[in-house]
């Protein structure tokens, strides 16, 4: 086991190399000046192009990304073409919001889907399975943004429960914290909650209809027994992939809620990066996200074996 | 305690922890929270023109003169001034007193270092500049500039709003390249940046500068006492304007500078929120053409185009259906201030000609070329106008490849010379603040001085001729009789096309009071109760 987790460690470094030659080959080749954007709309070309040299952004694509690259081994993601601050820095400023704000949406899903999914499995055909379905297709179709604005309006704007924007670091005290991040997580929820509610349900269904369900049942063991201890478990292996893959889905939701609900996280700042053309930015951000990625899907691979000990690395 | 007490106890207090945190209302009102018209991504407003970076300068940085309302400028930094030599030596005294935010004083080795930097990236300075025998300090509080010819807007040019401001910074910080970024924001106007609690693209807070002394006499726009009547003022990144407009009910913001013209009507209805013009001065629409690739390096295909275009079609689709926000231009200068003029703007006047339109195009040999259109998609105004200029060429008769982009991109593409058809382009639209238009001076995209001239590369020695003659004008009648020239010549050149004249609003809530109307944020004199 020791070793496969060594093995896996050790395979995020040409994973995280590859990411980074792709970013900086795609940023490389992308269209776009910083330089433009920085000198503003009444600069003249000339000005433009001094900008640019003055940045560097006029030499070989190898001499840029090698000297990146060294730096990113010295644990040196750069400097912000536009604000002069170390990469580090300003991921390290966004860190906390949108890790809180996953983190709550994982908890808050994970916390109603799976009930969600077992209690349609278990009550298939009925109202309840089709209420939970319903719900689920809603998850589904309704984008963030509509749904974002749906909840500020109603519960900011009409009730005056919550705050329309911002974040509160969490320092600052658990209620303040929560305050800010209940409306975005149930907004980027959505989705999560009706994936992982469909894949519970239908999960369950199968593993509902196994022999050792129905001795289990001739046995006389109880219903919520036979669901969470043997069926759940059971069914987990699949929930757990679903989940690990969701993340992915959360990351990209994570910068639309961000946008709509103002919370300076790491989304708004690779998206603000991307429209300046701010490089540094844009690669440390993208290798930040890669790596959680890597790290998540590790993570699922470990799980599995705490759900089913026949798998073995 | 019982499980079900412990647990109805912690659900209690999570509950009640969740009550929304909310200042006190003396903290409140010395904390302004605004919200700019776009994201502060830098503060330098020499290396960079962008208006946002502008506004937040001024709060940071004062200038030795400072315009008005009238576009008069008068002392600020500067306590007296002298011309002499038939405006060829000007001899600037500082204010005593005058403090960086680091405690230093300001001496006029500072002055010196920063003129230097701005001189370069300014077209007046670069004017100036041009003509410059030497600028010295003749002791810490007295700058001497002496010139080989009369400059008689040097006033102006150093009190002038348009970027880049001739703001004054300490001489170490003066001397960074002024094409790259400073890296340290020290000034010594009346509020300093806090750069450790700077999060870039969501907050940047200013801070009053205990050190600063206004001026005795009234503020007005960058002129007067620059007086704060707040400790604190947060600038507020919000990407999404419908947000923007859900926290300024709220009041979880006080000043939105540039509400959307669609939601104007909603803020409107808010018996809590003031919605009024923002900037006297407006905009002026932009239909940009490059000058040198066919069919566009003819004059007769671009004056096709401009009797076909109407300007009540960009303007609708800019603004909407808010009659108070827009009128047609047909000039180059800010209606409203002294050098507008409408002189051979005939073209742009009246019913629209497609015909007439069509056949001069056939007759300047035009062929079917393809047009590249290139329009910035993610930014309303730009967009909006790409879209009516896509119809209006379609009409008479030209071949669009309309190329939808980012914003981003459209600033890298305007600048490549290449033929159209090999990455360059023929139209790309923007707009101009009109306090840049209001005379030949700041107006980067009026200038056709060819290679050296703003995207589009248009060349004419007459209108360059018209402009220096501006720049000599003793008095307002040369400098009327100058623009009125100007306007003609770049009429007839089509230098590019305005697409009319508009305004736009700005929102906040009624218990801040003193907002004025200026083609920047004024935050001196604002308060809240």
């Amino acid at each position: 086991m020791l070793g496969y987790l060594a093995r896996r460690v050790l395979s995020t470094i040409p994973v995280m190399a590859i990411v980074a030659l792709f970013v900086f080959s795609l940023l490389y080749i992308a269209p776009g000046d910083p330089a433009a954007i920085i000198a503003g709309d009444q600069a003249t070309p000339a000005d433009v192009e001094r900008i640019r040299a003055g940045l560097g952004l006029d030499r070989p694509f190898l001499i840029r990304f090698g000297e990146w690259a060294w730096h990113v081994l010295n644990g040196d993601l750069g400097v912000s073409i536009f604000t002069n601050l170390p990469v580090t820095r300003m991921i390290g400023q966004r860190l906390e919001p949108t890790a809180s704000l996953m983190v709550l949406t994982l908890i808050l899903s994970i916390g109603i889907a799976v009930p969600m999914g077992v209690l349609a499995a278990w009550n298939q055909g009925t109202w309840i399975d089709r209420l939970i379905m319903i719900f689920a297709v809603f998850g589904f179709s309704v984008p963030v943004f509509v749904v974002g604005y749906i909840l500020a309006y109603v519960f900011a704007l009409e009730l005056d429960w919550f705050p329309v924007q911002g974040y509160t670091p969490l320092a600052k005290g658990f209620g303040p914290w929560l305050n800010n991040l209940v409306l975005p997580a149930v907004a980027l929820g959505g989705v999560y909650i009706a994936l992982i509610a469909r894949i519970t349900r239908a999960t369950m269904l199968e593993v509902l209809s196994q022999d050792y369900i129905r001795t289990a049942k001739a046995k006389g063991v109880g219903s919520r027994t036979i669901l969470f201890l043997h069926a759940l478990k059971n069914a987990a292996v699949p929930i757990v992939t679903v989940i690990g893959i969701g993340v992915a889905l959360l990351i990209g939701g994570a910068v639309v809620t961000e946008s709509v609900f103002a919370i300076p996280g790491l989304g708004r700042l690779v998206v603000d990066a991307i429209l300046r053309r701010d490089y540094p930015v844009i690669q440390g951000v993208v290798l930040l996200f890669s790596f959680v990625y890597v790290l998540v899907n590790l993570g699922v691979d470990l799980l599995y074996t705490a759900f089913d000990p026949r798998i073995r690395y | 305690m019982k499980r079900r007490d412990l647990l109805a106890t912690g659900t209690a207090a999570a509950i009640g922890s969740l009550a929304r945190p909310r200042l006190s209302l003396a903290q409140d009102t010395r904390v302004l929270r605004f919200v700019p018209q776009a994201n502060l991504s830098s503060l330098d407003a020499i290396a960079g023109t962008q208006y946002v970076v502008r506004n937040a300068s001024l709060l940071i940085w004062d200038t030795l003169f400072g315009v008005d309302s009238n576009l008069v400028p008068k002392l600020q930094m500067a306590e007296a001034y002298e011309a002499t030599d038939g405006n060829k030596t000007w001899t600037i005294r500082l204010r005593p007193g005058l403090k960086f935010h680091d405690g230093e004083p300001v001496l006029s080795r500072d002055v010196v270092a920063s003129l230097n930097r701005w001189m370069v990236r300014d077209t007046m300075g670069q004017r100036i500049k041009a003509s410059l025998d030497a600028m010295e300090a003749l002791d810490d509080r007295t700058v001497r500039i002496r010139l080989n010819k009369p400059f008689p807007k040097m006033l102006f040019a150093l009190g002038k709003s348009n970027a880049p401001v001739a703001e004054i910074m300490p001489e170490r910080i003066a001397k960074t390249d002024p094409f790259q970024l400073i890296k340290e924001y020290v000034g010594s106007g009346p509020m300093a940046f806090k750069k450790d609690e700077w999060v870039p693209g969501s907050l940047a807070v200013f801070e009053k500068f205990a050190g600063y002394e206004p001026r005795p006499e009234a503020a007005d726009w960058l002129s007067g006492g620059k007086r704060m009547k707040f400790d604190r003022i947060e600038w507020l990144i919000l990407p999404d304007d419908a947000t923007k407009a859900a926290a300024l009910q709220n009041g979880e913001i006080d000043w939105w500078e540039n509400p959307v013209p669609d939601l104007v009507p909603l803020l409107k209805r808010n018996r809590n929120l003031n919605v009024d013009i923002a900037d006297p001065l407006g905009n002026i629409g932009s239909f940009r053409i490059n000058h040198l690739h066919p069919p566009f390096n003819d004059p007769r295909v671009r004056r096709a185009v401009m009797m076909a275009l109407s300007q009540e079609d960009y303007m609708r689709a800019v603004v909407g259906n808010d009659d108070e926000l827009w009128k047609a231009q047909p000039g180059f200068f800010t209606p409203g201030t002294a050098a507008y003029t409408e002189e051979g703007g005939e073209i742009l006047k009246g019913p629209r000609r497609y015909d007439e339109a069509k056949k001069l195009l056939a007759e300047a040999g035009y062929k079917g070329e393809t047009i590249v259109l290139c329009v910035a998609t993610d930014v309303q105004i730009t967009k909006a106008q790409g879209d009516v200029t896509a119809d209006l060429l379609q009409r008479i008769g030209m071949k669009v490849d309309y190329q939808a982009l980012d914003w981003g991109t459209v600033g890298a593409r305007r600048a490549k010379k290449d033929p159209p058809s090999q990455g360059g382009w023929h139209i790309f639209h923007t707009w101009h603040a009109g306090a840049d238009c209001i005379n030949p001076a700041p107006y980067t995209a009026f200038d056709a001085g060819g290679d050296k001239a703003w995207f589009g590369w248009p060349k004419s020695d007459a209108i360059q001729a018209g402009i220096a003659t501006w720049y000599d004008a003793p008095d307002a009648a040369a400098e009327k009789a100058a623009v009125t020239d100007l306007n003609r010549m770049a009429m007839e050149f089509v230098t590019y096309i305005p697409t009319g004249f508009f305004l736009g609003y700005q929102a906040w809530r009624k218990n801040v009071s003193g907002v004025v109307k200026a083609p920047f944020p004024v935050f001196w004199g604002v308060q809240k109760t």
